[in-house]
């Protein structure tokens, strides 16, 4: 038996088993199965689902450029928004801090006007108060010089007149 | 060659097709070792196209990328050699191509059967291009589609020889589009399997035909992967006469 | 006598293939000078390169056919005649 097959095999492959048209009609249906096989699970089944995945890809990369672009353009309207909102608030502290600072400068202003006016008013007092002495001290001495005039007058034995004395005294005063 | 010391070399055994139910009878429906290699293609095939793409992710796993790897590339070659007219033909391209290329990688495994090493199925594979190209030819161009063989650049004198040849070449188109691919892959098994004898006889040399066959191995990948694609862009050409101006 | 003649019939059978092998030849020199004219024009003009790529391939197929031609003459010869 072995024998047999050895030399079947033998006289088959003398030959190129291409050649050997016997096997053809068997080749060119199990092929024709194959394709059909092949062309149902390409063409029908898988090349569609490529071509939409795809399709759906590119579809998705151009929304989500077109949402990046969005974003972006949403980005800048942030940041501007941001900007002015810092400007508005960069003004506002500038005029928070002139008002400030008018205020303290009228409350020092105020404060100093006071303690001016006080200080007037204070002067004004010692001044009086001194001329009220000056005018006693001038009283003083008026007197003192008109009873040393009279006392002198007196002493050297003149009648003392009061009313020349007067005038002497106070026409001395004034020279 | 029995004379030199047991050197047997049988380069054409690995493309016996032998039933697997043993026997010798080979008829119609007989499941062939040939059979078996057609079926696990179909399976690597429905494996890479329909596993891989069942989810529909957007971000593509390894599997979906090398599917859509296949549709950009078949696509772009449809796109360029056959125009716009024939986008229609991209399915048949790519079931062309997703055929070829995967039975020649899968008959380059050890131990493995290359249905397209034979004829036979080349033969059909051609056949079915040329029938295509002709029926659509006659279909969109009616007689039209003869001018193909009148070179009308050429002068008159010419022309009958010119079409004579360019007769004769378009006849041939299918059989050196079937040999080609056929023979190219035959021939690269059987260069391997002479190397093989070799390395079975040398002793300690056999090193170097174990190298070569390393290095035809390498080479016979691209091979199997080019001659997918040749056949493919030529069946783009061919399409292009039928179904856009025809210029040669 | 009828063994010689068989023998020489088998000789001139194998000496007939060896020499159709010589056609591969002419389909490497064909397929060399595509490949190398193509090298050539894309290294002036590498942004075009890519665009003929197609062109390529169909050149070294159509060159190499005839070489493809030769061989099946000598596979032919070798095993089917």
């Amino acid at each position: 038996m072995a024998t047999t097959e050895a030399a079947a095999e033998a006289g088959h492959s003398a030959g190129m088993p291409q050649l050997n048209f016997e096997t053809w009609p068997n080749q060119i249906f199990w092929l024709l199965v194959t394709l059909v096989i092949v062309w149902f699970v390409v063409a029908k089944i898988a090349m569609p689902r490529i071509g939409g995945v795809l399709a759906e890809r590119k579809g998705t990369i151009g929304k989500d450029l077109a949402a990046a672009e969005e974003l972006k353009a949403k980005a800048k309207a942030a940041e501007g928004a941001y900007t002015a909102a810092l400007e508005s608030a960069r003004a506002e502290a500038a005029k928070i801090i002139a008002a400030t600072k008018a205020d303290i400068a009228k409350t020092l202003a105020a404060a100093t006007a006071e303690a001016d006016a006080k200080i007037e008013a204070k002067s004004a007092e010692s001044e009086k108060r001194i001329a009220e002495i000056r005018a006693g001290a001038e009283a003083a001495v008026a007197e003192v010089a008109r009873d040393t005039a009279g006392a002198l007058v007196s002493a050297l034995g003149g009648q003392a007149d009061a009313g020349a004395i007067e005038a002497a005294v106070s026409a001395r005063l004034k020279g | 060659m029995a004379e030199e010391g047991g050197l047997v070399i049988d380069p054409m055994h690995q493309f016996q097709i032998v039933p697997l139910g043993g026997g010798d009878h080979i008829g119609l429906f007989t499941v062939t070792n040939q059979t078996l290699w057609l079926g696990i293609a179909v399976l690597v095939i429905t494996l890479l196209l329909l596993v891989g793409t069942a989810r529909r992710s957007i971000i593509p796993g390894r599997l979906q990328s090398i599917g859509e790897l296949l549709y950009t590339f078949i696509h772009d070659m449809v796109e360029e050699v056959t125009g716009h007219d024939g986008a229609k033909f991209f399915p048949y391209l790519m079931v062309l191509f997703t055929f070829i290329v995967t039975s020649n990688l899968l008959g380059l495994i050890p131990g493995s059967f290359a249905p397209t090493s034979h004829i036979a199925v080349t033969a059909v594979l051609a056949a079915m291009v040329f029938l295509t190209v002709t029926l659509v030819g006659f279909y969109r161009k009616g007689l039209g589609f003869l001018g193909m063989f009148w070179v009308s650049s050429a002068p008159l004198v010419l022309r009958p020889v010119l079409a004579l040849i360019e007769l004769i070449s378009y006849f041939v188109r299918p059989l050196s589009h079937s040999i080609r691919l056929g023979g190219n892959i035959m021939a690269g098994h059987a260069v391997m399997k002479v190397f093989a004898g070799f390395a079975g006889v040398m002793g300690v040399a056999s090193v170097v035909p174990i190298a070569a066959i390393a290095a035809i191995y390498g080479l016979e990948l691209l091979v199997a992967v080019v001659q997918a694609y040749v056949f493919t862009i030529l069946t783009c050409v061919y399409l292009r006469d039928a179904v856009g101006e025809a210029h040669h | 006598m009828t063994g010689d003649l068989a023998s020489l019939a088998l000789m001139g059978k194998y000496i007939g293939a060896g020499l159709a092998t010589m056609g591969l030849g002419g389909a490497g020199i064909g397929v060399g000078t595509i490949a190398g004219n193509f090298l050539a024009g894309a290294l002036r003009n590498p942004s075009a390169a890519s665009s003929q790529m197609a062109n390529l391939f169909v050149g070294i197929a159509f060159a190499e056919a005839l070489g493809i031609f030769s061989f099946l003459i000598a596979l032919l010869l070798m095993f089917a005649v």
